[in-house]
């Protein structure tokens, strides 16, 4: 069981209000992530239902029942620091057994949950060395183990990815990913980087300055941004967003279309431009153009190679029923 | 990086201040050797040649040497127990954050710069006469009879003037170690479920371990060598003559040179035991 609610729960340090009146519902199961901008306060919002930090109004319930006041270890919560932050002077199997050992559990007990947790993490033969002689994803995985032997109502994960090398990001995303298919519990996972979020979630939480933006589904949120922001931060190549003339003529103040979203044709098109950078991936090809009169730089992305050179002239048609339009608020018109 | 030429270079710099501090520590170090060989009563006719070890038997087999030893014991495990104790404490308490925190760190170091006649002169003067003391004054107070702390319970004076002493450098070291314990694992730790005092007992101390052994260490190669405190407070009287005291008053009050050097290459032994272990955490220390 893990439902999260937080009902109008506000955050200030001092003066300054990081989190405005702020409701959300986190499903049982679900996994939730909370992405945006560094200093969106993605990560106060999570140490808020960690119980960390205390919130400012506001209350927090964790299914069903009021939460707002109970100290972190009592809300059955586990998390998962970017830091890691294992204890160094305690081998592996300490580390593990350090919040069972702290709530009284029976050593035998303690012991088989442990021996699970590592078989599950392919910790089994590291168990008796120290954080230190380990490299980060193992340390990752102790972290992790930590936090499932608990067996909470939740996992709460801050960026857990980003001190590692992208290669071993993308092998810890998908760990993440079958560990709760295994598990079926609730995860909150806060990350900046949009492609973890796409890839990870159930639910994705767009927040910007402490509003949220839009809650939904990954594809909901690639296919129907409810505003700019949304648009322009889920999405990679970023989506190109142009205003002026050209915008009105599809009926919004400001017209998007992802990169994804433009034919290319050397001989005619909606939109002329002149090739810039070219960026062969080999599966794909993003050619960023210039002098097209919409933006400074409109990115286009071909399946397969394309044989273009700096300074070639290009034309670009987008692909109209994939155009996003936005009014004066920056707000999606339908 | 470094060639032949610079590598030589750098030696000839060296030279003269290697030079002269292996002078500054051989010369004396091979005369108190020369010496504690050697029957050499200044007053009692002088230097009389050759004894070979007799010294160093008589040193030890004197009945002041393991009464010595003992109240050397009792006043450096004294003073490092309560330095240590007293140190977290005061580290764990400046490390939260506090309106005027700068002014309160310097006041708590400010012992430290006092010498430490001065400071043992203070502490007897001002603070234990029996009959001016604040102590006295405090015990009057509360209609207590005062009491003559160095001499009724000159160790424990000992211990306490020096544990004011000393107090300042455990507390800094100290301190800077808490400051670099990431507050992440404090964090998981409070997620796990650990209440203050176990945070502390499981986390804090763990990381202070070293720290602590340093603190221990360095304190305990100055405290065996203590001397001005009991100079000026008891001159060793009321069982606070201590190993370096003892060789003082081999050598000038008993005006037995030989002796006294004897007593030295003793205690120069027994510093290095304590410095080589000191040299191998530090080196540990820094290898991490």
């Amino acid at each position: 069981m893990g439902q999260i609610q937080l009902k109008q729960v506000t955050k200030s340090f001092g003066e300054t209000q990081v989190i405005p009146p702020l409701d959300l519902t986190i499903e049982d199961g679900e996994f939730t992530v909370f992405v945006g901008p560094s200093g969106c306060g993605k990560s106060t919002l999570l140490r808020l239902i960690a119980g960390l930090e205390d919130i400012t109004t506001g209350h927090i319930e964790i299914d069903g029942k009021d939460a707002t006041d109970l100290v972190p270890a009592k809300r059955g919560l586990a998390m998962v620091f970017q830091s890691y932050a294992l204890y160094p002077h305690m081998s592996v199997r300490k580390n593990i057994a350090f919040p069972l050992k702290m709530a009284g559990m029976d050593p035998a007990e303690i012991d088989k949950r442990i021996e699970n947790a590592a078989s599950v993490l392919n910790l089994t033969d590291y168990l008796d060395r120290r954080p230190g002689q380990l490299s980060g994803g193992q340390r990752q995985r102790v972290a992790i183990g930590r936090a499932i032997v608990r067996e909470p109502a939740a996992f709460l994960f801050d960026e857990p990815l980003s001190n590692l090398d992208a290669a071993l990001r993308v092998g810890m995303r998908l760990e993440i990913s079958e560990l709760h298919e295994r598990l079926k519990t609730t995860m909150i996972y806060v990350t900046h980087d949009q492609v973890e979020a796409m890839t990870m979630a159930d639910k994705i939480v767009v927040l910007r300055a402490g509003h949220i933006e839009q809650v939904g589904s990954p594809l909901e949120l690639y296919h129907k941004p409810r505003n700019e922001f949304v648009a322009g931060f889920i999405g990679s190549p970023k989506m190109n967003i142009f205003g002026g003339a050209e915008a009105q003529k599809y009926g919004g103040t400001k017209a998007g279309i992802r990169p994804e979203h433009i034919d290319v044709s050397m001989t005619d098109g909606t939109w002329k431009g002149v090739v810039g950078v070219a960026e062969h991936l080999g599966s794909d090809t993003f050619i960023h153009v210039h002098e097209t009169g919409l933006a400074d730089m409109v990115t286009v992305r071909i399946t397969g190679d394309i044989s273009v050179r700096h300074g070639d002239t290009i034309y670009l048609t987008p692909q109209l029923e994939q155009m996003h339009k936005f009014d004066a608020q920056g707000l999606r018109i339908a | 990086m470094a060639t032949k030429a610079s590598r030589s270079a750098a030696r000839l710099m060296m030279a003269p201040a290697v030079v002269l501090l292996l002078g500054w520590m051989l010369v004396p170090l091979i005369m108190t050797l020369w010496f504690s060989f050697r029957t050499y009563l200044p007053l009692r006719g002088g230097d009389q040649g050759w004894t070979g070890f007799d010294n160093y038997v008589r040193f030890v087999t004197s009945s002041a040497f393991w009464p010595a030893v003992q109240t050397t014991l009792v006043i450096v495990l004294g003073v490092l127990i309560i330095t240590v104790c007293l140190g977290i404490l005061l580290a764990i308490l400046l490390d939260q954050p506090m309106w005027g925190q700068g002014v309160v760190r310097i006041l708590v170091i400010a012992p430290f710069f006092v010498m430490p006649t001065v400071s043992a002169l203070v502490w007897k003067n001002m603070f234990m006469d029996p009959v001016n003391g604040l102590f006295a004054h405090l015990w009057r107070f509360f209609g207590a009879e005062p009491v003559s702390w160095l001499s009724d319970a000159a160790t424990p004076s000992i211990i306490m003037i020096v544990s004011w002493q000393w107090l300042p450098f455990a507390t800094l070291i100290l301190l800077t170690a808490i400051q670099s314990l990431d507050s992440e694992q404090l964090e998981a730790a409070e997620m796990d479920g650990a209440p203050h005092l176990k945070r502390f007992w499981y986390i804090i101390l763990p990381h202070l371990s070293r720290a602590i052994t340093i603190v221990i260490l360095i304190q305990t190669i100055f405290l065996l060598a203590i001397f001005a405190e009991i100079f000026v407070t008891t001159g060793g009287a009321f069982g606070t003559r201590t190993l370096s005291y003892l060789i003082f008053q081999r050598v000038l009050e008993s005006q037995n040179v030989g002796l006294g050097s004897a007593g030295g290459v003793y205690a120069i032994i027994l510093a290095n035991i304590v410095a080589i272990f000191l040299m191998r955490i530090v080196g540990k220390n820094l290898d991490n």
